[in-house]
């Protein structure tokens, strides 16, 4: 199921900002048509340094800085992934992605289909998102289900290090336009990653703990906050599924369908703005499923809450799922409380 | 103004009244005092989130509001501090903000990257670079309907001149001759990024050409220098000759934010644009020209260090914003079925 291409290198401990540097690593050592592009990714390496001294082994020409120009940036990587190269373009911020939302959303997205299959646009994109570092409206959104719902791209956000590279060597692969969101709070959080090239399939949910009273669906960081959920969970005797969706399209129908058949009850956790949100995919697919013949209680959605993500900390913290409101909700929902 | 007879003396001290100057000089100290309180407060984890310092920029954020009113509009930059002192903001309320408080301008939604003082004029610092842009065209247009005379000014930085919002707002602020002043604040980096690598163009205000409005690159770490250029580019805006581009040249002397670790610049780079320090050359002109003494300068000083410690402390003190108050102020009318 989680199966990854198969993997002959040894396991190191890598952070997850090293896993996506070393997946960058491999495909610009072993394909001449990579080239890397953002704000800030040589000398600086990168606002998060993910792409470290890549420059230095790589040089500023395949390593390059682009100016402040995010529409321009991302829709030159568009044209240069139209006619041969294999650009991996970062955006400094997720949110900045806003700015580059024409040349992804018209361009990217819809060239192959518009042109009748004629080309294909292999384009990756990678976007540090989500909230919890004091940097406010403008600099923490999650923006996935926004892209999510454009035919066209495909939308990943791995939550370890291991899944951070398989993901970002599967959209190298990937003919098409594969964006990546990193969470920021994860580049320091160390795993493990085998050395070497796999790949991790695009698509494809993980199960991170198997349990039979109730799914708990989860994407990004929240699939890790859903696991320590679990665990407390499970001193009380009530025994959750955490599955990380790992990519949000295409959703793996199969995963959270199989799990809900088996457990009878589904909590939907994300940190996107809770509204049309990734949640709501999610629910939908098992209420139009025979999976939803298999519930015992209501679908119930985590989500971020209806505003801007705010600077105070107490606030930021309080508008975004935490780990004692998942363990809350899943309680309730076990216990048959909703 | 006064009527003394031009001859050396700087533009400034013939332009201005000397309350105005020291009033000046006293802005830019209690800016420098402010980033470095602002920055004290950071290193010791009282402040969270990211801060962009001014420091080495004073020049050009209080030269620029000189002939300002609290009816003319700015909008600033993530880098915005100054911009926010410059146009008469208070302290208190300011780091009020830094510390996620209620009190604070923002009312601790916004914190460094979002100081505003819509009160007086200040539409805002900016998250995004190159935001202020268009807006700030919106704000001249809004004056022009209305008639109410204001003017806009218009402050970013050297990277956001790539931004296509930069283009297509000084297009528009051409064709509508719009009472708006664009400052471009080049500080040679757009975070790691030089300009030489980064712009096609050597000097940033030759992009002014392109559509059809003065363009002048300028010292801007000499206050005199940029007063004299704003002011003209004020008196044309109001006199409905349209929009101005000046390029105030300076320096950030503090890493880009508190990431930086200055690995695209060498020491002595920083080193010389430390000694072209802005607040020195300020205070000897006007200590040269008779408008204070070197005492008066110390002391005033010392008197800006004092609000800046009693400004962190009331932040500290002030209350919290509730929680239950995190999605208010999304909608102007309040519905529960937003929530
Ligand atoms: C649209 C957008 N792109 C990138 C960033 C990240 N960023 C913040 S400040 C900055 C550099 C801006 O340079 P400049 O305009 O010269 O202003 P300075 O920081 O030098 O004052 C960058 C790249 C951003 N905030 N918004
Ligand atoms: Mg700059």
């Amino acid at each position: 199921m989680n199966a990854e291409s198969s993997v002959r290198g040894e396991v190191h401990e890598l952070s997850y900002a090293e896993s996506i540097r070393d997946a960058m690593d491999i495909a610009l050592g072993s394909d001449e048509r990579v080239v890397l592009m953002g704000e800030d990714i040589g000398v600086y390496g990168g606002a998060f340094q993910v792409t470290g001294s890549l420059v230095h082994k790589y040089g500023e020409d395949r390593v390059m800085d682009t100016p402040i120009s995010e529409l321009g940036g991302a829709g030159v990587a568009v044209g240069a992934a139209l006619t041969g190269l294999r650009p991996i373009f970062e955006f400094q911020f997720s949110d900045f992605s806003t700015l580059a939302m024409e040349q992804i959303v018209n361009q990217a997205a819809k060239l192959r289909y518009m042109l009748g299959g004629a080309v294909s646009v292999p384009l990756v994109m990678r976007l540090p998102s989500g909230s919890g570092t004091g940097a406010a409206a403008q600099h923490s959104q999650s923006l996935e289900a926004w892209y999510g719902h454009v035919p066209g791209l495909k939308v990943a956000q791995p939550s370890t290090p291991r899944d951070a590279k398989g993901l970002l060597l599967a959209a190298l692969e990937d003919p098409d336009p594969v964006l990546i969101f990193e969470h920021k709070l994860l580049y320091k959080m160390k795993g493990p990653v085998p050395s070497g090239y796999y790949t991790t399939p695009i698509g494809k949910a993980a199960v991170r703990r198997e349990g039979t009273d109730l799914t708990i669906a989860a994407n990004s960081i929240m699939a890790l906050k859903a696991e320590e959920a679990a665990k407390t969970l499970a001193d009380e005797g009530i025994d959750a599924e955490v599955i990380d969706l790992r990519t949000v399209r295409p959703i793996d129908r199969e995963t959270v369908l199989a799990s809900v058949r088996k457990t009878g009850r589904l909590l939907c956790v994300y940190e996107g703005v809770k509204t049309l949100g990734v949640g709501a995919e999610v629910s939908a697919m098992v209420a139009e499923s025979d999976a939803f013949d298999f519930l015992d209680g209501p679908i119930v959605r985590l989500g971020g809450a209806e505003c801007p993500i705010p600077y105070n900390p107490k606030l930021e913290e309080a508008v975004v799922p935490q780990v004692p409101a998942i363990i809350r909700a899943a309680r309730d929902l076990a216990n048959g409380a909703i | 103004m006064p009527d003394t007879p031009p001859g050396n003396t700087p533009y400034a001290v013939r332009a201005y009244r000397p309350e105005a100057l020291r009033e000046a000089l006293r802005k830019m100290l209690l800016i420098r005092k402010f980033e470095e309180g602002a920055e004290e407060c950071y290193m010791r984890g009282l402040i969270h989130g990211t801060m962009h310092l001014s420091i080495g920029q004073e020049a050009s954020a209080v030269g620029a509001c000189m002939s300002l009113g609290d009816d003319d509009k700015i909008t600033s930059t993530h880098r915005g501090h100054g911009h926010c002192l410059a146009k008469g903001a208070g302290v208190d309320k300011m780091f009020a903000e830094f510390f996620g408080k209620e009190t604070g301008y923002c009312r601790g939604r916004g914190g460094s990257m979002h100081i505003a003082d819509v009160a007086k004029g200040n539409l805002g610092a900016n998250g995004i670079v190159g935001g202020g842009l268009p807006i700030a065209v919106g704000s001249a247009l809004s004056a022009k309907r209305l008639g109410t005379g204001a003017v806009t000014v218009c402050f970013f930085g050297d990277g956001a001149n790539n931004e296509g919002a930069f283009h297509e707002a000084l297009n528009m602020a051409s064709i509508w001759k719009l009472p708006v002043i664009f400052v471009c604040e080049n500080n040679r980096y757009g975070m790691s990024v030089p300009t030489e690598r980064s712009t096609a163009v050597k000097n940033i205000a030759d992009r002014a050409i392109a559509y059809a409005m003065p363009g002048v690159t300028l010292d801007g770490n000499d206050f005199s220098a940029v007063a004299e250029a704003v002011d003209g580019a004020v008196a044309r805006a109001r006199a409905g000759d349209g929009p101005s581009l000046i390029e105030n040249v300076t320096y950030r002397t503090r890493g880009h934010s508190r990431s930086d670790r200055n690995r695209y610049r060498s020491r002595q780079e920083i080193a010389l644009w430390t000694e072209r320090d802005p607040i020195p050359r300020m205070a000897k002109m006007l200590v040269s020209h008779g408008v204070m003494t070197e005492d008066d300068v110390e002391k005033m000083e010392a008197a800006a260090a004092d609000e800046i410690a009693s400004g962190i402390e009331a932040a500290r003190s002030a209350p919290e914003p509730g929680v239950e108050d995190a999605t208010r102020d999304v909608y102007t009318v309040h519905s529960e079925a937003m929530e």
